[in-house]
């Protein structure tokens, strides 16, 4: 493995290759906040809230889709920056309809820590306010599309880790919507397991077990880490 | 003023010192007198209709933020409903517990009703200065008077933190039961609360014994209309908040309707809509629209039932009665009954603590979706709510029906504010204290409108005498 010297706020650090700026960043203790990124599941680059300007350019990039490079130089943390991943989360909360008050995960949310992290005390855009359903057919678990941000945390683990490959994503831009089986009710796939992992790595309540009253989900999503590698092993 | 008006309409706009936003028009006749007059609600709030396609799971929470004031009833009564489509009764200890914070929120309900909104009327009287009629005139002039209120809310609202967390909305009462059990310290730090408060209303009830006298012009002419009564008894006819059965009486104590279970509640009881306001009228299907008029709440409670149940109020019922007859029929004695239910809330509250299975730690029931249909039944500080779901096999929310207190009060205070309006309002001048009569009636009913029509905003007071082409004859804006 041989070795990476960069620059990240003007601090010198060092990472291996095939790292990312993120992975290196987190290991030196600078703060970058993120959304989609979860520990054991290989990264997209879908929420882009850990983007960072690569210089001299200025050219913005989800550092979880930075690898290493010796001699890169990168600003993570700066007003500009802070200001575009406001309007980030701006945006994935103008986007649906999310409503902290009568979720089932207010208090266990991450788009509502990073919101409170961030600062963000109201909305400058107008809501889209999309009529979205509730997909209640599975017997334990269901899916509420007015809360996905689409980080595809559930498509990754569902396909990565569980093997079953029964999320997806149709649609495209404001269209684009999380799926199972090709568009079946959730009740009707073949594919699901049940085993409900993805309703563990979900970061909103967009997925949840049914029975849960409001601000009642709780996710374990620290194990995760350790099912990703026993799944990795038995490969 | 001039000779060629006929017609001539005043308008109160709003009603102050009542949860929500509301108006009311008084129609003149030729001779100037009070021809009609009408309570409109102005807000419309929608939950019905908002809560289609949801997770009945989340009906509690979502229900409960109709109303900052009652979200507990709301919370209760949703429960219930999702109890029902879950096909489970909740442990033993939940119920207590259930039964326990809806206790505390008609305490601090009533103590907002009486002490906050209506005895500065009563204080002041109904002519004083508007400058100083109001809590911070009670501060200054009945400091004792004022504590005793704000004590009295402040331990009901503070129970319900220690129950759920929060004051305001919290989701402690979930389908099934409740979140978390009763601790020995909060239930020692519950009961160790309650003595004062008793004495607090003790005290209101003993000054509003005293000055009731005073106020037999009031009890004569404020919503003396004869109406049913409707409410929750125990089968054994105590007054009853979380279960029992349903009951209906007469003006005169005759029963229209006895022991008809909660979630029967549809049969008789039938919604009316008016063009004239987004609050719906509710009447006796027995008896028809607009025929089947009845009152809900602490003066219909007290009709309808046999006793409170807990020793003290029982001897303020029985003294109450001595005083005002076996049924009441003045709308001015909401205030009355409001002070007696109060105390028996917080005898309650205390008999509930003792009970050693306050504290046991199964609290929840667990099911899915068992049944297509609920109804949930309490009765909230102002009078019997009902919640009514119907889902879908996967439990999403397909039909929602709500029938709240104030709904069923809206005939009741109609007739009302005609006849105060008829009693005081004149056409050849509009005073500060006549209007305050007639929004006092209103008082009486502690209306909830952001509860009955799904309401915000804020407007100023202003109170116009118009005339037939529209013209402004007197105005009055505070």
């Amino acid at each position: 493995m041989s070795m990476r010297t960069l620059t990240i706020d003007g601090v010198e650090v060092v990472g291996t290759e095939g790292q990312s700026v993120l992975d290196v960043a987190r290991a030196n203790g600078i703060p970058i906040p993120t959304l989609c990124h979860l520990d054991g599941l290989p990264d997209v680059g879908s929420c882009r809230l850990c983007v960072v300007e690569v210089q001299p350019s200025g050219r913005l990039v989800p550092a979880c889709m930075l690898p290493v490079e010796e001699g890169l130089e990168v600003v993570a943390n700066s007003e500009t920056l802070h200001a575009h991943r406001r309007q980030i989360i701006e945006l994935l909360f103008t986007e649906r309809n999310h409503v902290c008050a009568v979720c089932v995960a207010n208090n266990d949310c991450e788009l509502q820590d990073r919101a409170q992290e961030l600062g963000i005390t109201h909305l400058d855009l107008c809501p889209v306010s999309p009529k979205l359903g509730v997909d209640a057919s599975h017997e334990l678990f269901a899916v509420d599309h007015n809360r996905c941000i689409l980080c595809m945390r559930c498509v990754r683990v569902c396909a990565d880790v569980e093997g079953a490959n029964t999320w997806g994503v149709s649609g495209r831009g404001i269209d684009a919507r999380l799926v199972t089986d090709a568009g079946t009710p959730w009740g009707e796939s073949t594919t699901c397991t049940s085993c409900g992992k993805c309703v563990q790595v979900c970061p909103t309540g967009a997925l949840f077990a049914k029975g849960r009253s409001v601000a009642q989900a709780k996710a374990q999503r620290p194990y995760l880490p350790f099912l990703a590698r026993t799944a990795g092993a038995a490969r | 003023m001039t000779n060629e008006i006929t017609t001539r309409r005043i308008v109160i706009d709003p009603v102050t010192r009542i949860e929500g936003h509301s108006k009311i028009t008084i129609t003149l006749d030729e001779a100037g007198e009070v021809a009609n007059a009408r309570f409109h609600v102005t807000q419309f709030r929608g939950f019905e209709r908002m809560v289609h396609g949801r997770p009945v799971h989340e009906m509690p929470s979502l229900m409960a933020r109709i109303c900052g004031i009652c979200p507990v009833s709301h919370l209760i009564a949703a429960s219930k409903a999702v109890d029902a489509i879950m096909a489970v009764t909740p442990p033993p200890a939940a119920l207590r517990l259930r039964r326990l914070m809806n206790l505390a929120q008609i305490v601090q309900s009533h103590a907002l009703s009486f002490f906050h909104l209506s005895s500065p009327d009563l204080l002041f009287g109904f002519d004083a200065d508007p400058a100083k009629r109001h809590l911070y005139g009670l501060l200054a002039e009945h400091p004792q008077f004022a504590r005793d209120g704000i004590a009295l809310r402040r331990f009901g609202q503070h129970v319900i933190e220690l129950l759920g967390g929060k004051r305001i909305h919290p989701a402690w009462i979930v389908p099934g039961g409740v979140a978390s059990p009763l601790t020995a310290e909060v239930r020692d730090e519950i009961a160790g609360g309650l003595p004062e408060a008793i004495e607090s209303v003790v005290r209101a009830l003993d000054w509003y014994k005293a000055s009731l006298a005073g106020w037999a012009e009031e009890e004569a002419v404020w919503g003396t209309t004869p109406t049913a009564f409707l409410g929750l008894v125990t089968p054994d006819g105590e007054v009853e908040h979380y279960d029992g059965v349903l009951r209906a009486i007469g003006p005169d104590g005759t029963v229209i309707h006895d022991e008809i279970a909660p979630d029967d509640v549809e049969r008789c009881v039938g919604e009316a809509v008016e063009p004239w306001s987004y609050l719906k009228s509710s009447y006796l299907t027995a008896l028809g629209h607009p025929e089947g008029i009845y009152r809900v709440g602490p003066l219909a409670r007290l009709n309808i039932a046999d006793r409170m149940g807990t020793p003290r109020a029982d001897e303020e019922l029985a003294e109450l009665r001595e005083r005002l007859g076996r049924y009441p029929s003045s709308s001015f004695h909401y205030h009355y009954t409001r002070l007696v239910e109060t105390l028996s809330c917080l005898e309650r509250m205390a008999h509930l603590l003792q009970h050693p299975e306050v504290t046991d730690v199964r609290v929840r029931a667990t099911a899915g979706i068992n049944r297509a249909e609920g109804v949930g039944v309490a009765e909230a500080p102002r009078g019997t709510l009902m919640h009514h779901y119907v889902v879908d096999d996967g439990g999403l929310v397909q039909h929602a029906n709500l029938i709240i207190a104030t709904g069923q009060n809206n005939l009741a205070m109609n007739a009302g504010v005609k006849q105060v309006a008829q009693r005081y309002v004149r056409a050849d001048r509009l005073t500060e204290g006549m209007l305050n009569r007639v929004e006092a009636v209103i008082r009486c009913y502690d209306p909830c409108l952001s509860c009955s029509t799904h309401a915000v905003g804020e407007m100023p007071f202003h109170v116009q005498l118009r005339g037939p082409a529209g013209e402004v004859l007197d105005e009055l804006v505070r």
